[in-house]
């Protein structure tokens, strides 16, 4: 039996988009690159027990129906399967159990989520060092936690992770709150249009204040920070308010937004415009989240950084939109069933300007100052290494990038590729839209030679339902 | 940039290169350091398509028995490749070794070998297995032999086609990139190069195009059935060092293979993708891939645990016969040179002073009669565009 729609991740948009198509009677083939389903925000959400519910709370637990009912319906659901291309014509390469394949299908949705944004200090490459998504996920699938750590940034997650550590008893050194003042001010006129989510405003509020009480050690107006230690994190020196202070530890989690994984998205040629409100690139789409290239669709946070409810909403509205395409419902049915998703999507998105703003990472932490912080980790590219090759003429992404080899490591550009388009922008004083990203080429992840090398094309008598 | 009009004396330069690829710009050194002013027009930047992102072998292993006077001339600069450009260009010597993995294979080898002595050129031998297997132990057990040439190498393309740029930059190029030619018309003995940054004027236009040289030598009354491919490369993480002291390919089956210093092995072999010129775009045919990558683990066995990072492909033309134009055109001052089918990256540094000689009449101290662009001359066009 041929399959109707391809999607690709297995987080809130994807789940959704799923059970949706499902339901209509298109036959879904699943891929996540995970080995149980619930993406970023419910990762590893079938495992979850009261423990989980107690330290990570309700809106970690909402995904436990979520993926029962993805597991419930007739989705053919393929864990632990890597993506590593998606073409112009529909041709899914991926690989799963050791074996590359490829698969083709009228319609795909990429529901591939959001990555941290770079935090390129000086230290940030020393072990002992690592983003607050990854502590949190240590947190969601071995209940591990370090204590006595130091959260440095920016940005609800920030503060989210740091709470549910506080759930979990276990003591921080102290948060490191980047968030520039003169963002509230900018913030201010953004509140009236974030009230439909008020209830998200408060809960900030009560996060914060109970971290407070706890006697954490908070520092606000910080302006720059260095990891210290030479082989290992060893504390973090902090500039607030125009003076240094030295705060030990020996785990520092650095924070300061999510922006969508394009990885795929680039690569698979679709048109992105860059999105200056919040500092990232975004897939071009329409209101059935449709892409420039027919029949692919991109749903969630990979389409836009909206959070957990919104990718959900844009899951059931990308599965309906590729339903009508495939002519499994009528328009008519198309349009109203997506109208509950489609007040979500708006009651969710609401509250995002505020949260741009106010959050909003400052310039000197998006493009370091540092002479010697790295920028490209993967070839150990120092914030001078890349200036100098930008002041010998390589003005942009692709012939810096084939100059001086930043974003040709396995991370593929996910740690340098905004930090690289920022600094160019700022020393040729050009607009970052105008500088554009890296050209982003299959595999989008390390794919075993051997893999590719036998390679197998998928016949549609091979996929079972 | 003012506009000129068609008065000889206000002309942009005495040559316009078209195309900033490594034959383009290695023409224009070679013109500058001749006294010639020189403007280059490139639609893109320097060495953004095959020029830039090609496998970076210096070759004359296995060339055309007609390229292998061009390859020789080129080795020579090679070798000194810093005191044409000023840079080292990642150049790197070792040893070229096409592998023979039949006795069929062996035996086209030492044919080959009779034929170029019989031509004059001693550079290639073949060696047996036990020495193949003494340069590279990790090679498989049925590769037998090898055709060989001591003394090729590699270099990096980007930071070479750079490296011609800037030389000639700091002798004066003028180079113009984010140029496209819109236009090419001649008025009284000057050509008129139009651009959306204006009119560019030169007795003598050399069409460098690559991929796009077809459609310009038409315009310029040349007939050239180019083709626009797009050979695929792919590259891997970091391995232990087991090949980094030659570059390898093979007698039968699309390959070619190098690793690096930092242990990364890239793996090319001339299947192509699918290009597409008019967008500057190219995709990638992994089932195409999957064909050189089989070749390479079938030659190196360690390699099939290799993780593949990134996969890539550039813009190249091609002629019919796979070798190049390096020609004069029927029009009065053009000179082609392009066409060079995926093999031209080591043939710049000659033939950039062989198109200069063409640009400027003096006769090439090599015949280039096989690479006439005449060959594909099929209807007497009349000349009306002169």
């Amino acid at each position: 039996m041929s399959i109707d729609i391809i999607i690709i991740g297995a987080g809130p948009a994807g789940m959704s988009a799923a059970i949706t198509a499902t339901e209509s009677g298109a036959k879904v083939l699943l891929l996540d690159d995970q080995p149980t389903p619930g993406g970023q925000i419910y990762r590893a959400i079938e495992a979850a027990g009261d423990k989980q519910a107690t330290i990570l709370g309700p809106e970690y637990m909402a995904g436990k129906p979520l993926a029962q009912n993805m597991r419930s319906t007739n989705i053919e659901y393929v864990a632990d399967a890597s993506v590593w291309q998606v073409t112009d014509e529909r041709e899914v390469g991926y690989s799963s159990n050791g074996q590359a394949r490829l698969v083709t299908a009228p319609a795909i949705i990429l529901a591939t989520g959001a990555m941290e944004r770079p935090f390129p200090i000086k230290g940030w490459t020393l072990p002992g060092v690592m983003m607050a998504g990854a502590a949190q996920t240590m947190l969601k699938t071995s209940g591990l936690a370090a204590e006595g750590a130091i959260f440095a940034g920016c940005g609800p997650l920030l503060y989210l992770v740091a709470h549910q550590y506080l759930q979990a008893g276990v003591k921080i050194a102290a948060i490191v709150d980047t968030t520039a003042k003169a963002n509230r001010l900018k913030a201010l006129p953004h509140i009236p249009g974030a009230l439909r989510r008020w209830d998200l405003l408060s809960k900030g509020q009560k996060w914060q204040s109970e971290i407070r009480k706890s006697g954490t050690r908070i520092i606000n107006d910080v302006r720059a920070l260095k990891v210290l230690g030479d082989t290992k994190a060893e504390g973090l020196s902090v500039n607030a308010g125009g003076t240094w202070q030295d705060i030990p530890s020996d785990h520092i989690f650095l924070h300061q937004g999510v922006v969508p994984n394009v990885n795929l998205s680039f690569a698979a040629s679709l048109d992105h415009d860059w999105d200056e409100q919040q500092l990232c690139w975004r897939p071009k789409t329409d209101q059935w989240c449709g892409t420039s290239i027919d029949g692919v669709y991109v749903a969630g946070d990979g389409g836009g950084i909206g959070g957990g409810l919104a990718a959900r909403a844009s899951g059931e509205i990308a599965a309906l939109g590729s339903l009508a395409k495939l002519g499994l419902i009528d328009t008519a049915a198309r349009d109203s069933k997506a109208k509950t998703a489609r007040t979500t999507l708006r009651r969710e998105l609401s509250i995002r300007p505020f949260l741009d703003t106010w959050f909003r990472p400052s310039d000197d932490f998006r493009v370091p100052t540092d002479d010697d912080a790295i920028i490209c980790r993967c070839e150990e590219l120092s914030l001078k290494d890349i200036r100098d090759t930008i002041e010998i003429g390589l003005v942009g992404p692709n012939q810096l990038k084939s100059f001086c080899r930043a974003g040709m490591g396995p991370c593929q550009g996910r740690f340098c590729g905004l930090t690289v388009q920022e600094l160019i922008a700022k020393q040729t004083n050009r607009p970052a839209a105008d500088v554009g990203y890296y050209r982003l080429r299959p595999p989008i992840k390390p794919l075993r030679l051997e893999e590719l090398a036998n390679l197998q094309i998928e016949e549609d008598e091979n996929i079972k339902f | 940039m003012k506009i000129l009009n068609s008065d000889p004396a206000s002309k942009t330069a005495d040559v316009i290169v078209i195309g900033g690829g490594i034959h383009g710009c290695s023409a224009a050194l070679h013109l500058i350091k001749r006294g010639v002013s020189v403007t280059v027009l490139e639609k893109d930047y320097v060495g953004c398509h095959a020029s830039g992102v090609n496998a970076g072998g210096v070759r004359r292993l296995g060339r055309e028995y007609v390229e292998v006077p061009l390859a020789q001339a080129s080795y020579e600069y090679w070798r000194d490749i810093k005191s044409l450009v000023d840079d080292d260009c990642g150049y790197r010597v070792s040893r070229y070794l096409k592998v023979a993995r039949s006795d069929e294979d062996m035996a086209k080898a030492r044919q080959r070998v009779v034929d170029l002595n019989a031509r004059g050129f001693t550079h290639e031998d073949v060696v047996d297995q036990e020495t193949l297997r003494a340069y590279l132990p990790a090679i498989a057990p049925h590769c037998v032999g090898a055709l060989h040439v001591d003394g090729d190498g590699s270099a990096l393309p980007f930071q070479t086609t750079q490296a011609f740029k800037r030389r000639g930059e700091k002798l004066g190029v003028n180079f113009r990139e984010e140029t496209p030619v819109i236009d090419i018309k001649r008025h009284a003995s000057n050509w008129h190069v139009e651009t959306h940054k204006g009119t560019f004027e030169a007795l003598t236009v050399i069409n460098a195009a690559g991929a796009w040289g077809g459609v310009l030598a038409a315009k310029l009354g040349d007939d050239v059935p180019l083709q626009a491919h797009a050979p695929m490369l792919a590259i891997t993480a970091r391995m232990p060092a087991f090949a980094t002291n030659a570059v390898i390919g093979a007698l039968s089956g699309a390959l070619s293979f190098k690793q690096f210093e930092n242990g990364t092995v890239l793996i090319g072999g001339g299947v192509r993708g699918r290009a597409l010129p008019d967008s500057n775009r190219t995709v990638l045919d992994m089932k195409g891939m999957s064909q050189f990558l089989s070749t390479a683990c079938d030659v190196f066995p360690i390699m099939k645990r290799a993780n593949i990072m990134r996969t890539w492909a550039g813009i190249e033309g091609y002629t019919p016969d796979n070798l190049p134009v390096i020609s004069s055109g029927r029009a009065e001052g053009i000179v082609h040179a392009f066409g060079f089918s995926a093999h031209g990256f080591q043939l710049a540094p000659g033939v950039g002073e062989f198109v200069a000689d063409l640009a400027t009449g003096v006769a090439p101290r090599l015949s280039l009669d096989a690479f006439n662009v005449s060959r594909f001359q099929q209807i007497d066009r009349a000349s009306s565009y002169i």
